[in-house]
């Protein structure tokens, strides 16, 4: 099966979840599921596709919730002059645009200084630039409240037929709205990967000097997918800002970013469907746990999955899985004509 | 066509070329023959744009001042680097098209590549096939395919029977022969050196990345040190 035909029928069964399961507490924690997932599909791109390793990822993600928390609010911004830069309450969708774009230009920003000499400095630099994020939402706190959290974040908005533009607060609204900017973000991606940028990408990957030779602008393709991959990051954390509606300096964590990386490497780095197939596995795994094990268990075992996910399967699951359908459909052609023909030429 | 004149590269502080001087002719198949770590690569990659020289490189007429390998792509030379020769995980087809990355003209493109398959029907095959997987032999044949294709007006082989088995070895070199009839200029390093300038109609030799010796190629075969260093006698 393809792996647009694996998609569809992936989409269609989140989407009647919700009516086969009222059950707040699953559609919250898909939800949040969801919401990592679209992360750790940003992250992909970079990861997976430009072969650069982001670990300062959530700074992006916890930029884009910040700025569109903030704008959303209102802020005053004391920048050294005498009166403050005061930025009235913006509606909420414009909010979340500030904070895909603002997310975008770090990206670009962090891409120019960093992909000027790559590979391990990419991965300090990313990491230096989302403890930098944590230290200033925790002290600059006349903008972002500090470690008292930014409250009463509004929740995003939606024009329903009947009803007018009404606030989607609901858990069954956000699940859906989450599952669209999922299809969104993964239609953005795969329309990259299979383009003439995403090709380039690919061929930087994995051979830089013969990428080169072809006429490949390096750094370009490298900067622009940071950029891309940074504000799809920071939509996916201006989304959680509205869906959770508090937000504190713990959102740049470091673990954040680690949990991206093993959902992109369980499921599969450099497929499409890799990060969704391991953030659903990532995402809802530990939710299971809760119920059936003592906590300190719950961390063991979690690790315990990776590690044997990571030693069996070492390309992810995804690719083991399509490795697995090929060997099928081989055999199954043996037994209908006899003969073994390259089922891959087809 | 290409002249080099007095051409340096330096790795860091390890000098890999000092002044070499060399010259190729329209039309010309033209040979850089000598031992490992001679500076024949750093040569080719100096052309290209690869690496940053010291000296001077005029390509029909103009030029280059050390401006990268895209521009010097778009006036008309290729490069066909050595080592993994390939985009692996990338299908025949897109191999192909990496080739054509700054040519606009799709339909031509398309034809070019129709016209592989129609060369190569066992390359055609697996047009959808990632290009990792085809033997050494198919992977070269589709390298020097994929180089081609931007149309370039010279082309630079870099060790290109390097790894392969002697009958494809003879293939490889039947089909740059083939491609220097169609009217393209050809500078090959190979290390081969017997081979080389049995194809080539003049040669280079190199060594310890000055310029020893240069000649025709019945000259150079019949000179007594060559043949004593390089051709076994």
């Amino acid at each position: 099966m393809t792996e647009r035909g694996i998609a569809s029928i992936l989409v269609v069964l989140l989407a009647v979840l919700p009516l086969a399961v009222n059950n707040q507490y699953v559609l919250f924690t898909l939800t949040s599921a969801g919401i990592l997932i679209i992360a750790a599909m940003s992250l992909n791109l970079l990861l997976g596709y430009a072969g650069q390793l982001s670990l300062g990822h959530v700074a992006f993600f916890g930029i884009g919730a910040y700025v569109s928390a903030l704008c959303s609010l209102g802020f005053e911004f004391y920048y050294g002059a005498e009166s403050p830069l005061v930025v009235p309450s913006q509606p909420v969708w414009l909010a979340l645009i500030w904070g895909i774009v603002v997310a975008g230009i770090f990206g670009w920003i962090i891409g120019k200084l960093a992909f000027r000499v790559r590979g391990a400095y990419f991965v300090i630099l990313t990491i230096g630039f989302a403890q930098v994020s944590r230290m200033v939402a925790l002290n600059w706190v006349s903008l972002t409240n500090g470690p008292m959290a930014l409250n009463n974040i509004p929740p995003l908005s939606g024009w329903l037929p009947g009803y007018g533009v009404v606030p989607l607060s609901g858990r069954v609204e956000n699940y859906y709205l989450v599952l669209a900017f999922g299809i969104l973000a993964y239609w953005i991606i795969s329309r990259i990967v299979h383009s003439r940028v995403g090709r380039a990408l690919i061929a930087l990957r994995e051979n830089e000097s013969l990428a080169r030779s072809v006429g490949i602008k390096v750094t370009r393709y490298l900067v622009l997918a940071t950029v891309v991959s940074a504000a799809m990051a920071g939509g996916a954390g201006a989304i959680y800002a509205h869906y959770v509606r508090v937000i504190d300096p713990d959102v740049f964590l470091f673990i954040y970013t680690v949990t991206m990386v093993i959902m992109v490497m369980t499921g599969g780095k450099g497929t499409l469907l890799g990060p969704v197939i391991g953030g659903l596995i990532f995402g809802i795994i530990p939710e299971l746990l809760r119920h059936m094990v003592r906590p300190e268990l719950q961390l063991i075992l979690y690790g315990v999955a990776m590690i044997l996910i990571v030693f069996f399967l070492p390309q992810g699951i995804v690719p083991a899985l399509a490795k697995l359908g090929d060997r099928v459909r081989r055999k199954s052609k043996i037994g209908k004509t006899g003969v073994l023909k390259d089922s891959l030429t087809t | 066509m290409l002249r080099v004149d007095g051409l340096s590269v330096k790795y860091g502080a390890v000098p890999a070329l000092h002044g070499v001087s060399l010259e190729v002719n329209e039309g010309e198949l033209v040979t850089l023959i000598g031992a490992n770590g001679a500076g024949k690569s750093t040569m080719l990659k100096a052309i290209s744009g690869l690496v940053k020289y010291e000296g001077e490189i005029i390509f029909n007429g103009e030029s280059f001042d050390n401006c990268g390998p895209r521009n010097v792509l778009t006036m008309g030379i290729a490069h066909c680097p050595e080592g993994r020769r390939v985009f692996p995980q990338l299908t025949v087809t897109e191999n192909l098209l990496m080739g054509a990355y700054l040519r606009h003209d799709r339909n031509e493109v398309r034809r070019d590549i129709d016209a592989f398959f129609e060369r190569f029907p066992r390359l055609g095959e697996r047009r959808l096939q990632a290009a990792g997987t085809l033997s050494g032999g198919e992977q070269q044949m589709l390298a020097i395919t994929r180089t081609m294709m931007s149309r370039p007006k010279l082309v630079l082989f870099d060790e290109p029977s390097l790894g392969l088995a002697p009958n494809l070895v003879e293939q490889t070199f039947r089909f740059i022969l083939d491609i220097r009839a169609k009217g393209t200029t050809v500078l090959m390093v190979e290390q081969n050196a017997f081979a080389a300038l049995e194809l080539c109609d003049r040669s280079y030799l190199l060594a310890s990345g000055k310029l020893v010796q240069h000649g025709t190629s019945s000259q150079m075969l019949s000179n007594p040190h060559i043949r004593e260093a390089y051709l076994g006698g």
